[in-house]
């Protein structure tokens, strides 16, 4: 038989994920003629996690329109494929191999494929049961608003009758939505946090639905040998309570979708579940960068798109400049309690532009007063903030470049 | 009404290896189980270790059974596609009065056969377990303990006494039976069944089916709760061994050690309680197997949970298993496999062959079996997505394809139940425990599963 030698195929960029940040990225990068990019994408046809979400709000900010998901999903879908995006949908990367080659398999079999830059567009889930530690039994009725849109809005499948909500965040009130769709009727809503994590005019929406929100609730059980048939829990003045439900949605709490990370060579940042990047998107591994919610639990998907377009930009200056990234990194770092996380984690001091203007903040707690940036002695930012976990929270990033600090930068509250 | 040679109440590890000897064996037999599939007891939630037997009681019947499961399993792995992962095991100190034990256990371990069990410095065992936390004083290893598949074991073994002529009953419950003229007739769920012996793997309810059959029992079970965290597969890099703490008299302890599908777990508890169904977790509990994790081994606190679960141990008051005949040898009762029955099954069912003898067997035992091809799960060997022609991965976390979701729902055993599916493919057993697939499942499984995944009719 005569030797096999496997011709394997190189691309300008794969962009890994065909979900909203992947598609407008892959289309930006189309509009800049990088040369050939191929986004890769797991499911059978590309849009991401708005594909499942027959409900609105979505593309209000890029495309001055209220739309449901699926209708947004399809018009990222179809912008890519215009400019002559090549879509390979069924395809899951399963691998991340150092300097750009990936680990394929779709039906035709497992493959690699070498690309000069590769960008991570892989998403958020939301957090199981457990790893929220819920306990109690273990029976079927039990999913996140993720696989009930699913069900509702691509199976037209009704999974329960009267399920209770775990969760009080914007995703939690999507589900609410998605109930609704097919008559199913929640009981109630429930969170552990002591309030309402969504803004509060939809703590209003619960009055006038009349459904009972219980925060600040305390070990919560789901009880059920087969099915689903109560939640157990302490309410806030320490009684024990019991609601009847038919199922449980464990709604919210997103975290990167970073399982290719995990387990190959880039960096991962504890805080954010997701890569570590620099202010280009960059990863450790410079062949890498990576853009939308994969790099924070959770954004709208008008704010990953436009992410997305922003990365596209910098990936084509990065592909036509070579790469800068040994120039010198500085890491930034938080040292506060109330702080989760900063995006980017590190930045590039080699004076190359065009970088992310903002320093994104995750919070565990509300901050109100004021929050610094230092290095060693010198102060680099200083500003008030008074914010809520899950909202956007930003601070200046340019200054703190230009200042092009000789140590680690050191985010947190001012006493 | 059918009649057979044998029938084996309970369809747990312990009665789908009995089924397949005596099957193999040239009995007819017949599997009868309460639950809608098999592995619905004891077996359904375990640290899935293959145990050499290093440190049972030496001289008990439990040793003989797991050292010849040992053996028996390593003989027949390889033709019934049972994957194995020899990761060895190392019983740790950390402390001097620990240290101080750790002799008199090489010591029985040697005096149970295992050989090879030796001491490690502690330069040793950090430079083999670079991610161990501080402050371990010393220890010993057991090479030959390996991590197996729970589920595909059990099911490899009943697959295989189906194929040679057993039949299974499954969401069929034994209610009562009486032994006349020389043959049991066992009253079911599902109208009487005549056998010639019957063999009571019941499990969590031994003692209750002796009670109802022979009107006493010998032994009463008191189930053992184990709890267990799971960690996502980017723990694995973290430990390579089973690592083991040094038992006190009243627990093995809670252990740390990889799966065969990849993830890290610790655990399991040891929780007496009444009842025989509650398999609960409880928060505070789960978080503290997750703090003695990261305590063990410090990096477990930047991975993920991916899983959390409890089984239940049929213990009883005995220490060792309670295998005893009955009514002239017409009546075996398999009792209190209370926490190695994965590892003794195949052990167990030789010894229950060797007490009841094959002279009154339908047929001889046959010679050339015919040999099951249950689906390979180990994240260590290669897996169905690795080979073309499926149409899609319907399970991202697990990468379970389409073409392994239908095998197992046409196949000779098919699910009857979500858990049923997710023990042949492994379907929503990762990290997303079903965000990206329960809804496709609920599509391809609709009129499939005898407990559907979703209630309503819509
Ligand atoms: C339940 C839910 C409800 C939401 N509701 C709203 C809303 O109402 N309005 C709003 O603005 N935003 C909403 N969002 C947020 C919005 O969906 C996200 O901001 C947006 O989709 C993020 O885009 P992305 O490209 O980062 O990720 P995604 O859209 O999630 O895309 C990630 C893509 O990567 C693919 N992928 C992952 N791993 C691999 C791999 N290994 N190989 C190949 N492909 C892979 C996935 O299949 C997916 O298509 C919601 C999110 C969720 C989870
Ligand atoms: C936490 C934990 C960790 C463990 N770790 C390990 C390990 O690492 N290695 C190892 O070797 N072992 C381990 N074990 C032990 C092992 O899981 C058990 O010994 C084994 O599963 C016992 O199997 P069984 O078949 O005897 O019982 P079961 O699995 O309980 O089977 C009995 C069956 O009988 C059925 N039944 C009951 N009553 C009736 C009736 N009236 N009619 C019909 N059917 C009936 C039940 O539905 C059930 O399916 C562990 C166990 C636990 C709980």
């Amino acid at each position: 038989m005569p030797e096999q030698i496997a011709t394997k195929e190189n691309v300008t960029v794969a962009v890994v994920g065909g979900g909203t940040a992947g598609l407008a990225l892959a289309s930006e990068l189309m509009r800049l003629k990088v040369g050939k990019v191929v986004v890769l994408e797991r499911e059978a046809e590309a849009g991401g996690v708005p594909r499942h979400c027959g409900h609105y709000p979505f593309g209000l900010r890029e495309y001055a329109r209220l739309m449901k998901g699926p209708d947004y999903a399809k018009r990222n879908r179809e912008a890519a494929a215009a400019l002559g995006v090549d879509i390979r949908t069924g395809t899951t990367v399963t691998k991340l191999h150092p300097g750009g080659e990936l680990g394929l398999s779709a039906s035709a079999g497992t493959t690699t494929l070498s690309a000069d830059r590769v960008v991570l567009c892989t998403g958020v889930r939301e957090s199981s049961r457990a790893e929220r530690f819920i306990g109690g039994d273990r029976p079927d009725g039990i999913v996140s608003t993720g696989a009930l849109q699913s069900m509702v809005y691509l199976e037209g499948i009704r999974p329960f009758r009267q399920p209770i909500i775990l969760g009080s965040e914007l995703v939690s009130f999507s589900a609410i939505q998605t109930c609704q769709h097919l008559g199913i009727r929640p009981v109630a809503m429930i969170e552990e946090m002591d309030r309402l994590i969504a803004r509060r005019p939809l703590g209003l929406y619960l009055l006038v639905k009349s459904m009972p929100l219980y925060t600040g609730i305390t070990n919560p059980r789901i009880i059920g040998r087969e099915r689903v048939e109560a939640m157990n829990f302490i309410d806030r003045t320490g009684q024990a309570k019991r609601i009847a439900a038919d199922g449980v949605i464990v709604s919210g709490r997103f975290r990167p979708e970073s399982a290719l990370m995990r387990d190959g060579h880039l960096e991962v940042d504890p805080g954010t579940g997701g890569p570590v990047i620099d202010q280009f998107g960059r990863c450790s591994d410079p062949a890498y960068f990576a853009a939308g919610n994969l790099l924070r639990p959770a954004e709208t998907s008008g704010f990953c798109r436009q992410e997305g377009i922003e990365t596209a930009r910098r990936v084509a200056h990065d592909l036509e400049r070579g790469s800068t990234v040994d120039q010198g990194v500085v890491r930034i770092r938080t040292a506060d309690p109330a702080l989760r996380f900063v995006v980017p984690q590190r930045i590039d001091l080699s004076g190359a532009t065009g970088g992310m203007t903002h320093l994104y903040l995750g919070l565990n707690g509300p901050v109100r007063g004021t929050m610094a940036a230092t290095a060693g002695a010198e102060t680099l930012w200083k500003g008030r903030l008074n914010t809520q976990p899950v909202r956007r929270t930003r601070i200046p990033l340019d200054g703190i470049v230009r200042a092009a600090p000789a140590q680690d930068v050191v985010v947190g509250r001012r006493a | 009404m059918e009649s057979f040679d044998v029938a084996i109440i309970g369809a747990g590890v312990v009665g789908c290896a009995v089924a397949r000897r005596l099957t193999l064996d040239g009995a007819r037999v017949v599997i009868v189980e309460k639950a809608l599939d098999v592995l619905d007891g004891a077996s359904k939630g375990n640290s899935a270790i293959l145990h050499t037997g290093f440190d049972a009681p030496p001289g008990s019947l439990e040793h003989k059974c797991i050292a010849a499961g040992y053996k028996e399993y390593h003989e027949i792995a390889g033709r019934l596609g049972l994957p194995i992962l020899r990761s060895g095991a190392l019983v740790l100190a950390w402390d001097l009065e620990q240290l101080a034990n750790l002799p008199d256990l090489v010591d029985k371990a040697h005096r149970n056969g295992v050989a090879d069990v030796r001491m490690l410095s502690v330069e040793e065992i950090q430079s083999r377990e670079p991610y161990l936390a501080e402050g371990v004083c010393g220890g010993f290893e057991v090479p030959g303990e390996s991590l197996i598949d729970p589920w595909t074991t059990a099911h490899a073994y009943v697959l295989q006494a189906i194929l040679n002529g057993a039949e299974l009953w499954r969401g069929t419950e034994v209610l009562d039976g009486r032994l006349t003229a020389g043959a049991w007739t066992l009253e079911t769920g599902k109208g009487e069944l005549r056998a010639k012996r019957v063999i009571n793997c019941a499990g969590l309810y031994g003692d209750l089916i002796d009670q109802r059959l022979l009107g006493r029992a010998d032994f009463s079970i008191t189930p053992r709760k184990g709890q267990f965290v799971v960690f996502d597969k980017a723990a694995s890099d973290l430990v390579s061994a089973i690592l083991l703490p040094v038992p006190t008299k009243t627990t093995k302890g809670i252990v740390i050690c990889r799966t065969i599908f990849g993830n890290v777990l610790v655990g399991p508890t040891a929780e007496d309680q009444p009842s025989r169904v509650d398999a609960s977790t409880a928060r505070e509990t789960l978080m503290a197997l997750h703090d003695r994790g990261k305590k063990i081994l410090p990096a477990l606190a930047d991975c993920e949970v991916t899983a959390t679960y409890a089984g239940l141990r049929p213990a009883s008051q005995f220490q060792d298993y309670q295998i005893t005949m009955h009514e002239e040898g017409t009546y075996v009762s398999v009792g209190a496999i209370r926490s190695t029955g994965l590892s003794a099954a195949l052990g167990i069912a030789s010894h229950v062959a060797d007490l009841i003898g094959t002279r009154d067997f339908a047929d001889d035992p046959i010679a050339e079996p015919l040999i099951p091809e249950p689906n390979r799960l180990s994240a260590y060997h290669a897996r169905d997505w690795q080979v073309s022609g499926y149409s899609s991965i319907v399970c991202h976390c697990e990468l379970v394809t389409d073409r392994e979701i239908e095998a197992a729902l046409s196949g000779p055993m098919p699910p009857a139940t979500l858990d049923g599916l997710k023990r042949r493919t492994r379907v929503t057993m990762g990290r997303c425990q079903g965000f990206h697939c329960t809804a496709e499942l609920a599509r391809i499984t609709a009129g499939r599963l005898r407990r559907p995944i979703v209630c309503g009719d819509a």
